[in-house]
């Protein structure tokens, strides 16, 4: 990959405070396009936070995001950032997927329905085509069996797996995992991961935030460990658990593994 | 085993330890099973079927002696069950309620967005609103509507401070049948925006977030995943409310809006048959709340649909991905991710 390409997905400066907490201080980071960028790191380091600034979930104090290139969130304006309105915003939010520790599936919707209702009334996509899609993503995460089930019927494991399916349904440029396995029990780990590990394999770009040390040096391409808001330590993450230079990340290991 | 001879006090008694505790917890297990197939059956039974012979037989009794009873002249309440007033008044009950409620639906919905907006504009004016019609009681906020004439004589339809294009006696308008609709359903929204705005609220906020995530904007957000989850909550408490307004519409006897309490009211004053007349409106408004709460039954059972659909039967929908998932995780290449290979994104 050539080193002078744009990046797919790059944070230039991010800084976010809650009051005067700052949780997000300076962050920079850039994800080559292709690229599973693990981000490791204590509770309350900002993980979740610097993902959801990355969709503008959150919308940082500081700093910009650029999504293939394009500035998220903001439009400029005589030399100032402008809040983009409603509708672009979410248009742009479309293109990269998020998928949360607790599913968030919709309850009142079927699985299918689950998958169908974004690609369908935020794309205007024909129906028959959605459908098809829908049916094939299922297939794909091992869920055709459970199209016509509720979200409250499946397992946290299956439920995960519908939240994937759904955020690849409005085919995104990237994915951001945030702890997607961490409020599952130890034996649906692995059916997440799975489906997880093939996206990767087939050249998604994706950001996860994991726990799953072992997971994240098999699968991931890199890794970025934070501390106090800030990126303090980053490698290849084959260095995960090797005895590298990372001091910080190898003190954090040697406490969960 | 050495556990078990602890726990079995009947072990440390005797002197050959080993051979104690094998019988005693072979006895034991023996009793366990013989317990754990004895039928069960639920305590008091008979008690119960007592005490609601005994509760049944005496509202039997009293039904039956307050049905015979010569002051009700049930005779003459068949008689004025169906007569003309008495159905016009009950068309007035009805078109009372369905107005205000369907009122109150639209303006709660409006107040209870406006109080969860950013806009603190928005925020404080539907707080307002709460207070104000929450503080005047209903009867003195339907002697007002009913007398705003007075404070409004005309109503026009142009640029304020500039020319109209349209004007009326606000008298032509608001009538007593329409002040009453403007009571009891601009009240009865500040009750119901509370209503959805606690549903609203029990929405845990990773609905929205991944509604977001989709690229959904917010008015699709609150229209396609908070408002039918919020629905949900609110039927029950709205359900309350609109059986409350049916009975409540009667204090437009107030301003002479002929309601079925009302009609009911004008006939007995003219023939002195109070208690038989009050049976006919008393059947009536139970007859009503009955039908809402059926509907009520029926529109929960309609959103709950999550609720309501059974599984088929569970497949082998896992077996494809998680089929010796205890040995190694790359032993597992399911098939449907090879199938959709081709298919890429
Ligand atoms: N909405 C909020 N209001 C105030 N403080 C917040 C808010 N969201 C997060 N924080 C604070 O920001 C800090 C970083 O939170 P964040 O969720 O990003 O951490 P994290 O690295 O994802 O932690 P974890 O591994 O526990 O998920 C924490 O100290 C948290 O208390
Ligand atoms: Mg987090």
């Amino acid at each position: 990959m050539p080193i002078d390409e744009i990046p797919l997905i790059s944070a230039v400066n991010l800084s976010k405070s809650y009051g005067s907490h700052q949780v997000l201080s300076a962050v920079s980071l850039d994800v080559p396009r292709g690229e599973a960028l693990c981000i490791l790191g204590p509770s309350g380091s900002g993980k979740s936070t610097l993902l959801r600034c990355l969709n503008m979930l959150e919308r940082p104090d500081e700093g910009a995001v650029f999504l293939d290139g394009a500035l998220m969130g903001y439009e400029e304006h005589r030399g100032k950032f402008r809040e983009l309105s409603d509708t672009l915003e979410s248009r742009q939010r479309s293109q990269l997927g998020m998928v949360f520790q607790q599913f968030n599936l919709f309850p009142h919707m079927t699985v299918l329905e689950n998958v169908i209702e974004s690609p369908r009334r935020v794309l205007r996509r024909p129906k028959g085509q959605v459908l098809a899609e829908a049916h094939v993503l299922l297939d794909r995460v091992g869920l055709s069996s459970k199209a016509m089930s509720f979200p409250g019927q499946l397992s946290g494991g299956q439920q995960q797996r519908v939240a994937i399916a759904r955020a690849l349904a409005m085919k995104p440029k990237a994915i951001l995992f945030d702890e997607p396995t961490s409020a599952l029990d130890p034996e649906m780990v692995t059916e997440v991961l799975q489906v997880i590990r093939s996206l990767v394999d087939d050249g998604m770009t994706t950001i996860i935030v994991t726990h799953e040390v072992g997971f994240a040096r098999e699968v991931c391409d890199r890794f970025v460990f934070m501390e106090d808001g800030r990126i303090v330590e980053e490698g290849a993450s084959d260095l995960l658990g090797g005895a590298a230079a990372h001091a910080r990340t190898r003190e954090f290991l040697a406490k969960v593994l | 085993m050495k556990n078990l001879s602890e726990a079995s006090p009947a072990a440390s008694t005797t002197g050959s330890r080993q051979a104690a505790t094998d019988s005693s917890v072979a006895a034991w297990r023996e009793r366990a099973l013989r317990l754990g197939s004895t039928p069960h059956t639920r305590r008091g039974v008979s008690t119960r079927v007592i005490v609601a012979v005994v509760v049944l037989l005496i509202l039997v009794v009293a039904f039956i002696d307050f049905i015979q009873r010569p002051a009700l002249q049930l005779d003459v309440a068949a008689k004025y069950l169906f007569a003309p007033s008495v159905l016009e008044g009950i068309a007035n009950t009805l078109k009372l309620t369905v107005l205000s409620m369907v009122l109150a639906l639209v303006v709660a919905l409006l107040l209870a967005t406006m109080r969860l907006s950013k806009n603190p504009v928005l925020r404080g004016i539907s707080g307002l609103y709460v207070w104000f019609f929450r503080s005047i009681p209903l009867l003195v906020l339907l002697i007002l509507w009913f007398n705003i004439a007075i404070i409004y004589p005309k109503i026009q339809l142009g640029i304020p401070f500039g020319p109209a294009w349209f004007t009326t006696d606000t008298q032509q308008i608001v009538n007593g049948f329409w002040a009453a609709v403007l009571a009891f359903g601009l009240q009865q929204a500040a009750y119901t925006s509370e209503i959805f705005r606690s549903a609203l609220l029990a929405i845990p906020a990773g609905q929205s977030e991944a509604a977001a995530a989709l690229g959904m904007t917010r008015r699709r957000t609150f229209f396609r995943v908070l408002l039918p989850q919020a629905l949900k909550i609110a039927v029950p408490p709205i359900s309350n409310d609109t059986i409350n307004l049916l009975k409540g519409t009667s204090l437009a006897a107030f301003i002479a809006v002929p309601d079925l309490l009302y009609s009911v009211q004008t006939i007995y004053n003219r023939t002195y048959t109070i208690v038989p007349l009050l049976m006919v409106a008393a059947f009536w408004y139970a007859l009503f709340v009955t039908v809402l709460s059926i509907g009520q039954y029926y529109l929960e059972r309609a959103l709950r649909r999550e609720r309501r659909y059974v599984p088929q039967a569970q497949t082998a929908d896992l077996t494809a991905v998680v089929t010796g998932s205890a040995g190694a995780a790359e032993a597992l290449e399911p098939e449907p991710i090879r199938a959709s290979r081709e298919e890429r994104f």
